[in-house]
């Protein structure tokens, strides 16, 4: 009979560039269970709502997370536009889509080099941030900003991006492609790799629909399912297939996750070729009086936003619901019976955002 | 500029909205590269001479970052990093925050932004790496008058 052990995990690891908090139940080398403890990270920005008016919030909500911190703003923009029935510009719709589709591809891009760092495979760690390098100058010329952009307001957009620059895109897409195309080998064929990722933390289909995994998460558990199906912003007018897998472990994971940069980088040369001219923001008149929820597929799967107002220039209450939280349970799952020493790598496979999950 | 030493740094995220903390990994990634002047990001706080904090501080990070602190041997060099962990910038109205790091731990170096750029912040390395060789000088000097 083993002894059992609790070892701390967190919240300063260096596998963790954000700071969570596990406490792990050991037999010898095995996790029988896993207790996470959050808070660090909490701001309580959601209550922000009450002192700002809800213009001026666009740029509270963009910082709840600064790897999707596009998506987040332009959510926050929807509910608002929602509630007071102000349909935005064509134009607007592609150019959301488009930076939606840029934020994802630098987001698994970056999530790609922290599970090249989770299992010690440095130089890949580096190559996976040196390709996103080129979408964070894609986002810089066209934003002005690396990972905070403030390009959204309600009603539509700050910014427009020209044509030219558009088209200037196309070339650099196709390089990223090529490089990402040259390190797909490392993370799918490689045999150390391989020794690493596959039947590592499994998470069934059944399991998956049951514990409300949400995103790449799911999807990788063979659930074919993305919120971008229903058809907001300009998706409606882009052709693409969810990206599944039926393995359901860490490697199906890796596997979708650099599906679905391609496929990110093929809706951009869609909505590029389709963007339409026009007006980039509708006029706003009178104050949000009622309630909405807006759903959208972030990077890390489906985030829901829910916005109430009363009339008045403050909103009366603002609510996130992120990927992360809803893939916790899920993660709780898969660490049961895993090894310790899969414990980071595992904890990485659900792409953990803590900032977004505390606010 | 004459740097002396390779000294590591730590990093740890107070309650940042993760944007400064991807700028701060960009730094030691090819483009950046801060492991030219000889910084290399550690996970140990025993090995660290620079502790970066993104952030501000909040009730349950506070004694983190505290205890973080304490591990780190003499001398060492405090940066904080983006608007947030300089004075609780864009949260500082949240209830849960407390203020920028200086709240709790002597700053030695600003870096302002929001996101901080890798430029701003590879230039507030380089300065805490300077500071560094100061802190040094000045604790060698304590310990020969104590020796007296």
């Amino acid at each position: 009979m083993s002894t059992r052990s609790i070892v701390p995990f967190g919240p300063q690891h260096p596998v963790l560039p954000e700071p969570i908090h596990l406490d792990l139940v050991l037999e010898d080398e095995k996790v029988v269970e896993a207790v996470p403890s959050i808070g660090f990270v909490h701001r309580g920005l959601e209550q922000l709502v009450e002192k700002r008016d809800f213009q001026t919030y666009v740029y509270v909500a963009e910082r709840i997370c600064g790897i999707c911190s596009f998506m987040h703003g332009m959510s926050y923009c929807e509910a608002v536009e929602k509630i007071m029935n102000i349909e935005i510009p064509a134009r607007a719709k592609y150019l959301r889509t488009i930076w939606c589709e840029m934020s994802r591809i630098h987001s698994h891009l970056l999530w790609l080099g922290l599970l090249a760092d989770a299992f010690g495979f440095e130089s890949l760690f580096m190559q996976s941030w040196r390709i996103r390098e080129t979408i964070l100058d894609m986002f810089e010329e066209s934003t002005g900003g690396r990972v905070i952009f403030s390009v959204n307001k309600i009603g539509g957009q700050r910014r427009d991006m020209e044509n030219s620059m558009l088209r200037g895109f196309l070339p650099k897409l196709e390089q990223v492609e090529a490089e990402l195309e040259a390190i797909t080998g490392a993370f799918l064929s490689d045999r150390a790799v391989n020794t690493r990722l596959r039947d590592v933390g499994i998470l069934t289909k059944e399991q998956a629909h049951d514990l409300g995994a949400v995103g790449p998460f799911m999807r990788a558990s063979g659930i074919e399912f993305d919120m971008r199906l229903q058809g907001y912003d300009a998706y409606k007018d882009l052709y693409f297939r969810p990206v599944t897998s039926t393995e359901c472990d860490s490697y199906a994971r890796c596997k979708v996750r650099i599906g679905e940069i391609f496929q990110s980088i093929n809706l951009i040369r869609q909505a590029i070729d389709k963007i339409p001219e026009g007006e980039i923001a509708a006029p706003v008149k009178g104050l949000p009086n009622g309630e909405a929820f807006v759903r959208v597929e972030q990077p890390r799967g489906e985030a829901l936003y829910y916005v109430c107002g009363d009339g008045k220039k403050f909103l009366e209450r603002f609510r996130v619901r992120t990927p992360t939280f809803a893939n916790l349970p899920g993660l709780l799952q898969t660490l049961k019976g895993c090894q310790l020493a899969d414990v980071p790598i595992l904890i990485l496979t659900i792409d953990p955002c803590i900032s977004c999950t505390e606010r | 500029m004459k740097v002396s030493k390779s000294p590591w740094m730590l990093h740890y995220d107070g309650s940042s909205c993760n944007g400064c903390d991807i700028e701060v990994l960009a730094c030691t990634m090819p483009r950046y590269d801060v492991e030219r002047f000889g910084v290399i990001n550690t996970g140990n706080p025993k090995h660290a001479d620079i502790l970066l904090i993104t952030g501000g501080i909040n009730a349950q990070n506070k004694p983190v970052v505290e205890q973080i602190y304490s591990q780190m041997p003499q001398p060492k060099v405090v940066v904080a990093v983006g608007i947030c962990a300089c004075n609780g910038g864009v949260f500082k109205d949240c209830y849960n925050i407390l203020g920028g790091v200086d709240t709790v731990l002597p700053v030695d170096i600003y870096v302002p932004g929001c996101a901080a750029k890798p430029e701003a912040i590879i230039d507030g390395v380089i300065q805490a790496v300077a500071l560094l060789d100061e802190k040094r000088k000045s604790v060698r000097e304590d310990k020969k008058e104590a020796g007296q």
